[in-house]
């Protein structure tokens, strides 16, 4: 448990003085993240994670030890920069949490649909999060390097940019809307540009990410979620064309920086 | 069986820095669900830390934690190789022991 | 790497070196969008039939001059002005609505726009007091007072009233591409709510212009 005292001293920055007020709150904001970052309790289900990756279960009572995320049966390290990506055994470009579904619906036999249609928090969808977390932590410092020889890859970021500037629903956002500019921010949260590389540790590169303020962890498909919740859009499905076009859009962007998945959110 | 904890003990010295992260739920038992029932309690209660089985730390502790917590304390002259064992019991009577080596 | 595959590589280079038109990838990126989303709570997938002014925004460029101006005389002709001719409400309330993030999202119960707040403070400072504000919009810090607004019946002060009332009701009459929602045209918010974001903006006794 932290100590009553940084509590305290936290709320007396956030107070500050009137004048400096907006500097110190953000300066106390920050600080107050930093402190976070010790103890991520990510760590927690990257362990989970680790041990769903070796564990035999469902009905062909198998690991996840031969899934191919990218880099061939069982390659985890890595793997998390490189995606999403295309995969011949499905014809398709996937992002990491699709084709966990995918390599749990074809090594262990659970029901992809199924999984997919679970609500983020429920059930198996707990598992694929944990597993998210631990593949991407296998990662952690190294540099996105999104594939894009093959021809659909360069067509999911092509589909990726037009789903990121489309404008719908009764507000009229678009994802470019809050994250098509530099230096903007929703109250008091800075928005990343990601129109462009972000830079380390931004955006694509800090999710998986545990929500302090929900006790949750968020893999990139629940972060997705809740923009288009937020964006007045309908219901965005799991592993959708979409959402996987729009995370290409971004991976591919953010080639160079480093990832700091599973990284810690306010 | 609750989730297991994630322990690192690491000495510098005489002093051995000790971070512990635990994976436990956090109901204060004020909150209600959608169907406008009250969620009950369900909180850490106790902590009590010991090396190489001397007793080092007992806390109690309450609602007002955090779920999935962080805790943070030093021992003093611990040696690498020495065992930190930590404990937590919740208010339902369920608990949980982990351990980890002094690195 | 296997010599048939990289021959059949060379026949899709050689077959189909353009790719996709961007007009063909315009038209796909379309049919994925509707194929990716489902109806849930009061977010229907209607929601993305784009209208006009939707469509020819959803790209980094600017749309062609003709069609900016088009949109921009579409839009302040759809503005409908307040019954009686009375443009202010009371700016308390206009100060909670505009601390308001709610409404309209899935998770909301309804779409009346009496459950719906005005989203102010997301994108703007408004009152300088409120210290957690975004920086989407500009500052409508003294809205009111940097524009001469002293009593607002005087007839000098209608043409403000009038810009800032069609600028909530439908921001694109004055920018085709606007970032702002369309909080009347789009029936997010009633008269009497805008009426209390306009106090809020233009009285003379609100904070903002104090």
């Amino acid at each position: 448990m932290r100590p009553i005292w940084t509590l305290v001293v936290g709320a007396a920055m956030l107070a500050g003085t009137p004048v400096l007020a907006q500097k110190s709150a953000a300066d106390g904001i920050a600080e107050y993240r930093k402190m976070l970052e010790d103890g991520n309790p990510a760590d927690l289900f990257e362990a989970k994670g680790e041990v769903l990756w070796k564990q035999k279960r469902g009905p062909k009572n198998a690991s996840l030890e031969a899934c191919d995320l990218g880099k061939g049966p069982g390659v985890v390290k890595g793997a998390f920069v490189e995606l999403p990506r295309y995969f011949a055994d499905t014809g398709r470009v996937q992002d990491l949490e699709s084709r966990l579904v995918t390599c749990m619906a074809t090594l262990q036999g659970l029901d992809a649909t199924e999984i997919a249609n679970t609500p983020f928090g429920r059930g198996e969808q707990n598992n694929v999060t944990a597993l998210a977390t631990y593949v991407a932590a296998a990662s952690r410092g190294m540099r996105f390097n999104l594939p894009q020889a093959h021809e659909q890859e360069r067509r999911s970021y092509e589909i990726g940019r037009r789903v990121f500037y489309f404008r719908g629903g009764p507000y009229d956002f678009s994802c470019a809307s809050c994250h098509g500019e530099d230096g903007k921010r929703i109250r008091l949260q800075d928005l990343p540009n990601l129109n462009k590389n972000p830079g380390d540790g931004i955006g694509f590169a800090a999710w998986p990410a545990y929500r302090v303020s929900a006790g949750q962890m968020w893999g990139m498909q629940l972060r997705l979620n809740d923009c288009y919740r937020q964006q007045r859009f309908p219901y965005p499905g799991f592993g959708s064309e979409a959402t996987i076009a729009v995370s290409t859009f971004m991976g591919v962007n953010a080639k160079g920086a480093e990832s700091i998945a599973p990284s810690i959110k306010r | 069986m609750a989730d297991p904890m994630r322990i690192r003990a690491q000495a510098a010295g005489d002093k051995t820095t000790v971070r512990v992260l635990m994976s436990h739920e956090m109901e204060t038992g004020q909150r209600k669900d959608s169907a406008g029932k009250i969620i009950p309690a369900w909180f850490i209660q106790e902590v009590s830390a010991s090396h190489n089985g001397k007793p080092v730390l007992a806390a109690q502790w309450g609602p007002a934690v955090s779920k999935n917590p962080f805790l943070q304390f030093t021992v003093k002259g611990a040696r690498a190789g020495d065992k930190i064992s930590v404990t937590w019991v919740d208010n339902r009577g369920d608990q949980r022991t982990d351990e980890a080596t002094v690195s | 790497m296997n010599p048939i595959r990289s021959l059949a590589a060379l026949w899709l280079l050689a077959g189909c070196a353009a790719g996709p038109s961007p007009a063909d990838l315009d038209r796909q990126a379309v049919a994925v969008i509707k194929a990716s989303f489902r109806d849930q709570g009061i977010a229907k997938v209607d929601r993305l039939n784009q209208d006009l002014e939707q469509a020819a925004c959803s790209t980094p460029q600017p749309p062609a001059p003709e069609v900016v101006k088009r949109i921009e005389a579409e839009s302040l002709a759809s503005v409908r002005w307040p019954a009686g001719g009375r443009y202010l409400g009371d700016w308390r309330e206009g100060e909670k609505l505009a601390q308001n993030g709610r409404g309209m999202t899935w998770t909301d119960a309804s779409a009346s726009p009496k459950d719906n707040g005005a989203n102010c403070y997301n994108c703007h400072q408004i009152d300088r007091k409120e210290i957690s504000f975004g920086t989407i919009g500009p500052s409508l810090w003294n809205y009111g007072k940097l524009r001469g607004v002293k009593d607002a019946a005087d007839p000098a002060a209608a043409p403000v009233m009038q810009y800032t009332w069609s600028k909530l009701w439908n921001s694109r009459a004055y920018a085709a591409c606007s970032n702002m929602p369309r909080f009347g045209h789009m029936g997010l918010l009633d008269e009497d709510q805008l009426r209390h974001v306009m106090a809020l903006l233009l009285d003379p006794k609100s904070p903002v212009n104090q």
